[in-house]
């Protein structure tokens, strides 16, 4: 290989990581594809004569996924529909995609080739239900119509030889949404549901999305970019701070690229989280009992699951909602987007009392795509500021942080005598544990923290990237505020 | 007369709240509760030469603690 042929490789391979790098799956690659393409054809006022054209664009000669090009065309198909906003008639935000659905087995525990036939039969004896027979070879085997699924037999192998299987969604779903239909398709629970988004970003086949609002953003910039009389703000949630560092961009590049889509202003979410930590301390200390109100999928959770304490909710909006509230109260004439991590929020924004405030909610995956439907590369971008909240306000984007925001804001409050007992719930299974104990009474917890998704916003599905750095990336991001206390940074509004 | 302090970044990093703070003194001071509304202001287009505050139709930025009488008496005690 020539010279020159070794510099053009090694510069389209690097093309291809930083392609990837934006996300941490091919699936979120391919939903980010679809919606990009969404976006452009909208801004071209051609996207409903170009469906065939798009899933043409995205699958091209020769299948790469599926077993034909008609099936993956298909399957796209579907996703433009997600990214064209859904099925109208359903609320939920979360669907299957039937076709994209690779009806993965279900089997459960089952004994595998790893199984050696050996003496002890540790697996026999731990099993309660006598569901462990063994063949000829003294190979051992489940009858699984004693079988309960416990999982003891799987622990007390030596050689590891029984597995679990279940389907990724199934596990993700820590609600217990998804079931099977009668072709095995996954189907999602709509009364069980709460729209965290695990089983779309867990998924291996993308077969379960989250609908989009892009068309709808995309048309606000449409007829409002520039306006003088009606103008557009971008909410953006505090988990933004690592989202976009793969090619070394800063939030201040990615703060002037939302301006160039044509936003007038660009706020943080967390200024809205500030007003809540001081309001929510408040309510606590007259209260005595409080579960947060900033996670939507946990709102939801609590209503669904744990009736009898919704009156304990916060009665505080979210944060998004609160400083949105805020936006319109000093400019009725504005229209407000929500930018963040979150799926459950484009639920939020429907429910009748935030409706007014919220007109739209994109995720970082979304506006990944917007970005580049218009061409904006951030990297050649200049700088501008994003600085409107405290460091209690920037550090709700992960688990534990509102419990620190309120600890904060009762000392700011001169209600140090409030004993504060919180707990932070890191995921939704966290969450249940609390609320279970909350309900009958047991423990001295007197606020709890809940956050659906495991790490907090951060840990959210519209991120394009997840993981421990940006945990830090969050704290630094907090760090940075002008503002060092919840008071100094609400005092003036 | 409607006085909007800008709170975007930009302005809040020059220190828009310390206006608003001598904002509601001067008003205070001059007793012009009645005749002034004051509130808040997400960008008013002027982010390099912040603070910017807008009195009804006008927007006046470059506004410091420093020339903040300068500008209340020019734009507020004159106009109202």
């Amino acid at each position: 290989m020539s010279n020159e042929q070794n510099v053009n490789n090694k510069k389209s391979n690097k093309t291809v990581a930083t392609t990837l790098r934006k996300f941490d799956t091919k699936v979120q690659y391919l939903k980010y594809k679809v919606l990009r393409e969404v976006a452009r054809h909208t801004y071209d006022d051609t996207l409903t004569q170009s469906f065939n054209d798009i899933a043409k664009t995205i699958v091209k000669d020769k299948a790469t996924m599926r077993c034909c090009i008609y099936k993956e065309r298909a399957i796209v198909s579907q996703r433009i529909e997600m990214a064209s906003g859904g099925h109208k008639e359903k609320d939920n935000i979360v669907e299957v995609l039937d076709i994209a659905c690779d009806e993965c087995p279900i089997g459960g525990y089952e004994v595998t080739q790893a199984c050696r036939g050996c003496l002890a039969h540790r697996c026999e004896d731990v099993c309660k239900r006598g569901a462990i027979t063994f063949d000829e070879n003294q190979k051992a085997h489940i009858d699984k119509s004693k079988c309960v699924e416990c999982g003891m037999c799987a622990k007390v192998c030596p050689y590891n030889a029984i597995s679990n299987t279940q389907r990724p969604c199934v596990k993700a779903c820590k609600v217990k949404a998804i079931s099977m239909d009668e072709n095995n398709a996954a189907v999602v629970d709509e009364s069980k549901c709460i729209n965290c988004g695990a089983c779309v970003y867990q998924c291996p086949w993308g077969a379960l999305s989250d609908k989009s609002y892009i068309i709808e953003v995309v048309n606000l910039l449409k007829n409002y970019a520039g306006d003088t009389k009606t103008r557009l703000y971008a909410v953006v949630a505090p988990s933004i701070s690592g989202q976009f560092s793969y090619a070394d961009i800063t939030l201040g590049q990615v703060v002037t690229g939302i301006k160039q889509l044509g936003f007038h202003s660009v706020v943080e979410a967390a200024l809205g989280a500030d007003m809540v930590a001081y309001n929510e301390a408040k309510e606590l200390a007259e209260k005595g009992f409080l579960t947060s109100s900033c996670c939507p999928a946990f709102v939801d959770f609590v209503e669904k699951n744990f009736p009898e304490l919704k009156d304990n909710i916060s009665h505080n909006l979210s944060p998004m909602a609160e400083i949105s509230k805020y936006i319109k109260e000093n400019d009725p004439g504005a229209k407000v987007v929500f930018i963040g991590p979150c799926t459950a929020k484009k639920a939020e924004i429907r429910k009748d009392n935030i409706k007014p405030y919220v007109d739209s909610a994109l995720t970082f995956e979304e506006l990944q795509a917007l970005f580049d439907a218009k061409g904006i590369e951030l990297t050649e971008l200049g700088e501008s500021e994003l600085n409107n909240a405290s460091y209690y306000g920037r550090i709700f984007a992960r688990c534990g942080g509102l419990a620190e925001a309120v600890q904060e804001a009762l000392k700011e409050q001169g209600n140090e005598d409030f004993e504060l007992h919180a707990v932070s719930c890191d995921g939704i299974e966290e969450c249940r544990t609390a609320l279970l104990k909350a309900s009958k009474g047991i423990g001295n917890v007197n606020f709890i923290e809940g956050m659906a998704c495991v790490g907090g916003c951060i840990g959210g599905a519209g991120c394009l990237t997840h993981g421990p750095k940006n945990k830090l990336e969050v704290d630094k991001y907090g760090k940075l505020a002008m503002e060092k206390t919840i008071t100094d940074s609400i005092k003036n509004l | 007369m409607e006085i909007r302090v800008c709170i975007g970044s930009s302005c809040h990093l020059r220190g828009s709240y310390d206006i608003i703070n001598l904002m509601k003194s001067g008003i205070e001071k001059n007793n012009l509760e009645d005749k002034v509304n004051l509130a808040a202001a997400f960008c008013l287009g002027k982010c390099g030469d912040g603070v910017s505050i807008k009195i009804d139709e006008q927007v006046i930025s470059g506004v410091t603690a420093e020339n903040f009488n300068e500008v209340f008496d020019t734009y507020v005690l004159s106009a109202v």
